[in-house]
Order: structure tokens, then C-alpha cells, then sequence
């Protein structure tokens, strides 16, 4: 059974003056795949994510994101989705509970489910007891999860990740992964935009830019194939050893 | 010879009520001419090490030598032998690019000219931009700046905290390149990294994690330490296979590995019949298995557990 699409983009262009930042995209990403979405500094990643999140209006082309569309209806969109980053997820200075009330407060939750979802959240991480902690005093790895968890506490259609791990111990990396399967399980479309080649080779399908354009878009194995390389930074060096711009 | 000794050193930090034992007797020796490699996450004590070895921080017991000199005692020699690039970002934003270089090789009593050979390759490719100022550049040419600059001098040892992190796969690997041909300079290099690929790159390495050494080795005896035979499993239905292989109680791990679950066993001889057996009671497709050779993520997971 074919799956429906989550985010359709169609020649989707985004021009800051005389540079195109992004250069005329298109994909498909299904409901509940894990969409990697990599390129190297300055390819077009962060631009072509936040169209896709309504926060910028592309200078051309189509976009739909949880069937709304990216230039009218970009206030759905943001209801349908989540995000997180790990420059910016948590308050330091609030408590684990009091960002969890925080998040689902802003995402629209009722209080009934905002009490539901956080005390089903908490035993989901194991951090009965941790309610009252300040999140500044969460190890990074703690801090990454529960990020990740709130992220998705509204059941979004589709959750962004921009570029979410890093820092972390293997072990803890691992368990971060495992809960973005959990939520892909339950058909949350997980979209990663990384430079970690090894976390690309998690995702169903992956999509390279270069200097705003797709270069390759396949499952990890087929480009690995493709580009006669042992592993997705094989790959990633490959094509991204053609950019012109550079970074930043 | 040894360049860089270090023994039982040990480092406590206090914060509020908090005691946090950044490093818990840490020891080991650097050669002449070896990459050696800290490889370990964040708040693993690998900045206080380097920070105690640089003389800019005191250890509360143990010892350390750089080039024969006391790291307490001789605190003022070391410093002008060391090169020492930092974790953050730490040249002159508002100078450019050459003013930078300059400055560093004035505070040392040289010039670029005198050591250009030294850094010629690195600094050649952000030459072009010598006029911009440090605070402008990418993240890769502000890391092959700060590289020239803890090069300029000469230095006896260089120290690089995470050169590698934050940039991308290509600039990552342009830096490594350049690492090894300073080696065949001569010059010893302490690297760390949170990047267990980079292992590989090193000479030898020391796992460290929470203040503690759990290897030394060379990477590839750090792979041959690992016992158990190791599987890796795939199928269309990664999130399934990984429920059920953990439900299996002769396993002993499963961790997802990208598009593989790398998998250990506590019994040996029946892993490939076990496998099997998981995959004929679920519905999977796209169904692989097969024996693999563990990596040093692989090792470093076993280490932590013992």
C-alpha cells in the first residue's frame, strides 16, 4: 500500500537578493518515514527547513507540509509540527515539569491532556523523581531525550530535527535513535537535518544538497551503490567536494 | 622519547553542594611524533585535561611533563613551547585573518615569515581571505586559522581540544589531512574528539569517559580487544526487529547502528540459529544478517558497560 505524502515540495526556490539559497527542490517525504536531509555549511539546509516550518515564504515554486500550504497557511502549519535543535530546545531555568507544561501550554493541549502527556512522558524517559530538577542540571544526553520528547508531546504530523545530536556518549545516542523510531512506529514523519554522516545512515531515505540544489535523493544503501563509496560520508565527500559556495 | 608523560592525575570540582570528579587519576604517555587521540563525550574531562597539560589549570594531585618540563614548576617554559588550540573559538574576532597570525607570532618572538613553511599549506587556503576579520569566517576556515595560529611559533607539542567539532564532514576531513602532514614534521599532537570515526586517524588513542580511561591502545587493538563475536541485523521493519531482539534473553545487546542493530550474545554458537529464530516469528522483509567486525563505537559501548 502505497503511503500518503506528509511534505510535497515542487520546484521550491528561495532567493535572498541575486543569491538563490534554494535552487528549484523537489521530494516527497511519506507519513512516518525518517527524511535525512544533509548538505555542508552553507548548502541551503536551514533555509529550505524553514519554509517548510512557515517561518519564510519561498520566492517560488509549491510546498504543502501536513497538507497546508507553505505561502497561505503557514499558522496550520506550525500547529501540525514540532522542533527541536540542539542550539535551542529546553529553558535552563525552568524545571523538567514546568517545561513540559510550558511546551504543551504553547502547542494547545487542554490541561486534562497536558497532565495525561506529562506524566505519561516522564515514565516513557524514566524520570520519576526528576520532575522538580532544573534542566540545567540534566546531563546533555537526559536533556536531548526529553527535548526530543516534548517536541512530539502534541502528536504532530511531522517532527523537525535540526541537527539534534552531537556530544553525547554512544550508548545515550542510541537511545536518543531508539525514540525517534518509537515515534516514526507511530507515524510521526521525522525529518533530520545533520552533518553526522553515521546519522544519515539511520534515516529510510536521504537527501544531499549542494549549493541549494538536490544532488541525490535515495535510501542510504542505493546512494552507498551509486556512488561506489563504503559509507554515507563516502558519499557526503563526493558530491559535497563539488560545492562552489562557501560556507556560511 | 616521551614528549608528554602523564600520572595519577587527578581533578575535583565543586559546584553549590556538588563534588564532580572531572578526573579520576588519569595516566598515560605521548611519544615524539604520535597523533594520539582523546576520544570521548562531552563531560568527559578531556578540556580540564588539556587545560592542566597547557599550565592553565592546576590538578589537585599527580603529575605531569611536557618535553621533560614539570607542568606546575616549569610553567612558564611550557607555555612557550606548546601550541594550543582551544574547544572555543579563541583568536581576536575584530582583528583579520593576518593580523591574527601576526599577532601570534609576535607574542612569540617570531615571525610569519620565519615559520611560513610550518603553516604554508594550511594558511594558503584561507589566504585569500586575509583581509576579512576572524569573526567573519566559516566555520572551517576559522578552524584552519586557529590552527596556523598554534602553529606559528614552532611549537615542541601541539594540543588541538575538538578541532573537529561543529564543522562539516568535508572540513573535518581536510583537517585531518593536515594533521597527518604535521606529523611527519615531527611535532607530537594530543587531538580530542567526540567523533569515534576519528579514531581510526589517530596512532593510538585513549578512551575516556566520565573522568576515567577505559583503553589505550592502537585503534586496531582497540578492536581486537572486543571478544564476543558481534552480528549485525537489518530488515524494512528497523523499530520491530530491535523490540524482539531485545525480548530475546540470550541476547546480550542491541543497538541501532544506522541502517544495521549490531547485536552481542551471551552464549556463543547459536547467534546465527537465534536470529533466525526472532525473524520466522515476526513478518519483516527486506531481511539481512550477518557476522560483522566490531568498530571502536562497538568497543567503546563494551567498555562502559564493564
Amino acid at each position: 500500500m502505497e503511503k500518503t505524502s506528509v511534505i510535497t515540495a515542487e520546484k521550491l526556490t528561495k532567493k535572498f537578493g541575486a543569491f538563490t539559497a534554494v535552487d528549484s527542490i523537489s521530494f516527497e517525504v511519506k507519513k512516518g518515514e525518517i527524511f535525512g536531509f544533509l548538505g555542508a555549511n552553507g548548502a541551503g539546509k536551514t533555509t529550505a527547513m524553514r519554509m517548510l516550518c512557515g517561518l519564510s515564504i519561498p520566492t517560488s515554486g509549491q510546498a504543502t507540509v501536513a497538507g497546508f500550504d507553505v505561502y497561505k497557511q503557514t499558522e496550520q502549519i506550525k500547529r501540525r509540527i514540532g522542533y527541536m535543535s540542539q542550539k535551542f530546545s529546553l529553558y535552563e531555568d525552568l524545571t523538567v515539569y514546568e517545561n513540559i507544561q510550558f511546551y504543551a501550554g504553547i502547542y494547545g493541549l487542554s490541561d486534562d491532556r497536558i497532565k495525561e502527556k506529562s506524566s505519561q512522558l516522564i515514565r516513557q524517559l524514566q524520570l520519576q523523581g526528576q520532575e522538580k530538577k532544573l534542566v540545567r542540571s540534566l546531563p546533555l544526553g537526559w536533556k536531548q531525550k526529553l527535548a526530543f520528547s516534548i517536541a512530539i508531546i502534541h502528536d504532530p504530523a511531522i517532527v523537525f530535527l535540526d541537527e539534534p545530536t552531537g556530544g553525547v556518549d554512544p550508548i545515550t545516542r542510541r537511545e536518543f535513535w531508539t525514540l525517534i523510531y518509537e515515534a516514526s512506529s507511530r507515524g510521526i514523519t521525522v525529518f533530520v537535518t545533520t552533518h553526522y554522516m553515521d546519522e544519515a545512515e539511520y534515516c529510510n531515505r536521504v537527501c544531499i544538497m549542494v549549493d541549494g540544489r538536490i544532488e541525490a535523493l535515495d535510501v542510504p544503501a542505493n546512494l552507498m551503490v551509486n556512488y561506489a563509496a563504503q559509507s554515507m560520508d563516502g558519499v557526503f565527500l563526493k558530491l559535497a567536494r563539488k560545492a562552489v559556495r562557501t560556507a556560511d | 622519547m616521551e614528549s608528554i608523560i602523564v600520572e595519577n592525575i587527578c581533578k575535583t570540582f565543586k559546584v553549590k553542594k556538588n563534588r564532580i570528579d572531572a578526573l579520576k587519576s588519569i595516566s598515560f604517555k605521548v611519544e615524539k611524533g604520535e597523533v594520539f587521540g582523546l576520544i570521548g563525550p562531552d563531560g568527559s574531562g578531556k578540556t580540564s585535561l588539556f587545560r592542566i597539560l597547557t599550565t592553565l589549570l592546576l590538578a589537585d594531585s599527580g603529575r605531569a611533563s611536557i618535553e621533560g618540563y614539570d607542568v606546575v614548576k616549569n610553567y612558564k617554559k611550557i607555555r612557550k613551547l606548546v601550541g594550543y588550540m582551544p574547544g572555543r573559538f579563541s583568536l581576536y574576532q575584530d582583528l583579520s585573518v593576518e593580523e591574527n597570525l601576526q599577532f601570534f607570532a609576535s607574542i612569540f618572538n617570531t615571525s610569519i615569515q620565519e615559520n611560513y613553511h610550518l603553516v604554508k599549506e594550511i594558511y594558503q587556503q584561507i589566504e585569500p581571505f586575509k583581509t576579512r576579520r576572524a569573526g567573519q569566517l566559516s566555520g572551517g576556515m576559522k578552524q584552519k586559522l586557529a590552527l596556523s595560529c598554534a602553529l606559528i611559533h614552532k611549537p615542541a607539542v601541539l594540543f588541538l581540544d575538538e578541532p573537529t567539532t561543529g564543522v562539516d564532514a568535508v572540513s573535518r576531513k581536510e583537517f585531518w589531512e593536515m594533521l597527518q602532514r604535521l606529523k611527519t614534521e615531527g611535532i607530537p599532537i594530543l587531538v580530542s574528539t567526540p567523533y569515534m570515526d576519528e579514531a581510526a586517524l589517530c596512532d593510538r588513542v585513549a578512551l575516556i569517559q566520565k573522568g576515567e580511561i577505559l583503553s589505550i591502545n592502537k585503534p586496531g587493538g582497540i578492536i581486537a580487544g572486543f571478544k564476543k563475536s558481534l552480528w549485525a541485523a537489518k530488515a524494512t521493519e528497523m523499530y520491530d526487529l530491535m523490540n524482539a531482539i531485545k525480548k530475546e534473553p540470550d541476547v546480550e545487546s542491541c543497538y541501532p547502528f544506522g541502517q544495521y542493530h549490531h547485536i552481542t550474545f551471551k552464549t556463543t554458537g547459536t547467534e546465527k540459529s537465534i536470529l533466525q529464530q526472532i525473524i520466522s516469528n515476526g513478518k519483516y522483509t527486506g531481511v539481512e544478517i550477518h557476522p560483522i567486525q566490531p568498530n571502536i563505537e562497538d568497543c567503546f559501548m563494551a567498555l562502559m558497560k564493564e
